[in-house]
């Protein structure tokens, strides 16, 4: 049985404007039987916190390519991605990378 | 699992892996290498000679914010002076805000910033009205196409303004395997052939151009401005909904899902073809109005403009438009496969100027 989590969650690049213009959220997410995942905050961000237009944040089971996540300001890609075990007081950022530049 | 050690360093833990060399590196020691691929990139080239005056295409975006700071800090070391150049095309509550963003940037770099809008420089015609005048035209892209020819248009006048010797824009790898697809999606021999290279040298008058970045890849442009917490505007126009570049970019995304170096090796193909005879475009001519390189007797700008003019925007970019010579449709579009383009340099959708929009 794992403990509640409390994780920072962080929009950007645009990402925000899906959650209302909110860039930061401290989220607590409570006990569950496995550890949690980065795959289960993204269910959770979905029901939770996703304002709009789920298709333009989340893809299948994943996040929309072309949207980077870092956790603890490391790309996602170093620790395992969608099966990253969160730790608690972990900061998880979503850039968005889709418009002109 | 924890992140594995930087690969440069050997002190802080790896922040990301480079896409080409699957290198591990900290925050710092990945920005260190980015700004030295970018100079390696405008050496190799001689993009940007001792004593250049190069005027920045400034939109606020994240591309050109990348592009002028990395610029700024290299400028020393180049021996060039650096302007910043912003596009007002008169997007409402688009346009306002990214100009806010550059001229927060221009302050805090202190850079000297001119703004042209496309209301002074083109008879009043800011992207709204055209976009009024193009709709329920059947073909909701049509702005975008305006835009990107004019946007090209306004950066040339900005720069001359400003007595700039060079003009660089930020275009980066995915732009550049975008705009590759996009080509050959619509069968665009011409642009094909002309959308390679480094930058285009300025033929028919026009400042030479070139894109820094265009070898890094959009993510790591990104990783790049979180990494040196630079501030950038990040909002989609309210016109790019509906460009075709959209499905290029999607196709792109896919691409690089299974293989990281997708888009520099797209960009890497094309600048290795070669056209057959038949696909090659004729050598173009001068604008019969403003002198510009031409293909037809009017070059793209002033053909567009002139269907504005007469209320007519749709025949400017269809077919059958009256006073033009016989050599075929015009226009962008969409071009159709043997359409020599009016303007030199850049391919389709990537028209040289600041923005990057999803245009055509």
């Amino acid at each position: 049985m794992a403990a509640p989590l409390s994780v920072e969650v962080e929009f950007g690049g645009g990402a925000e404007l899906l959650f209302d213009g909110v860039k930061k959220h401290q989220v607590t997410l409570p006990g569950q039987e496995e550890p949690w995942v980065i795959r289960d905050l993204l269910v959770w961000i979905k029901k939770n916190l996703l304002k709009e237009r789920p298709e333009l944040f989340i893809q299948g089971d994943s996040v929309r390519p072309g949207i980077l996540v870092l956790i603890n300001d490391a790309d996602w890609e170093l620790l395992g991605e969608l099966d990253y075990q969160l730790q608690d007081q972990d900061s998880i950022l979503f850039i968005s990378t889709l418009h002109g530049g | 699992m924890p992140a594995p050690q930087c690969f440069s360093c050997h002190a802080a833990r790896a922040a990301l892996r480079r896409p080409r060399s699957g290198q591990a590196l900290c925050g710092p020691c990945f920005c260190t290498a980015f700004e030295a691929e970018v100079l390696h990139t405008v050496l190799a080239g001689r993009l940007l000679p001792p004593g250049a005056v190069v005027a920045v295409g400034a939109s606020g975006g994240k591309d050109s914010t990348v592009l002028a700071h990395v610029l700024r800090e290299l400028a020393p070391q180049l021996g060039v002076s650096l302007r910043l150049v912003a596009v007002d095309e008169g997007i409402g509550g688009y346009r306002d805000a990214a100009l806010a963003a550059v001229r927060r940037q221009a302050a805090r770099w202190d850079l000297p910033l001119t703004v042209v809008a496309y209301a002074d420089l083109f008879g009043g015609w800011t992207m709204d009205a055209v976009a009024r005048s193009t709709a329920g035209t059947g073909r909701s892209r049509a702005c975008c196409t305006f835009c990107g020819v004019l946007r090209r248009r306004a950066l040339e006048e900005g720069a001359r303004l400003v007595g700039a010797t060079h003009i660089v824009t930020g275009h980066n790898a995915d732009d550049m395997a975008e705009t590759v697809l996009m080509n050959f999606l619509r069968g665009d021999a011409g642009r094909l052939a002309r959308g390679g290279g480094l930058g285009s040298r300025g033929e028919g008058g026009a400042l030479p151009r070139c894109r820094p970045l265009q070898l890094a890849s959009q993510k790591e442009v990104v990783l790049y401005a979180h990494f040196r917490r630079l501030d950038y505007f990040s909002e989609e126009c309210v016109y790019a909904p509906e460009a075709f570049r959209g499905h290029a970019r999607d196709l792109l995304k896919l691409l690089e899902a299974a293989r990281p170096s997708a888009a520099l090796d797209l960009v890497h193909s094309a600048e290795r073809l070669a056209l057959a005879p038949a696909a090659r475009p004729p050598p173009p001519g001068a604008c019969s109005r403003c002198g510009a390189l031409a293909s037809r007797s009017l070059c793209q700008a002033c053909a567009l403009l002139d269907g504005l003019q007469r209320g007519q925007p749709r025949l400017a970019i269809g077919k059958g438009r009256g006073g033009r010579d016989k050599e075929g449709p015009p226009g962008p579009l969409p071009p159709p496969p043997s359409d020599p383009e009016s303007a030199p340099g850049p391919a389709a959708g990537e028209c040289g100027a600041a923005c990057k929009e999803r245009c055509e």
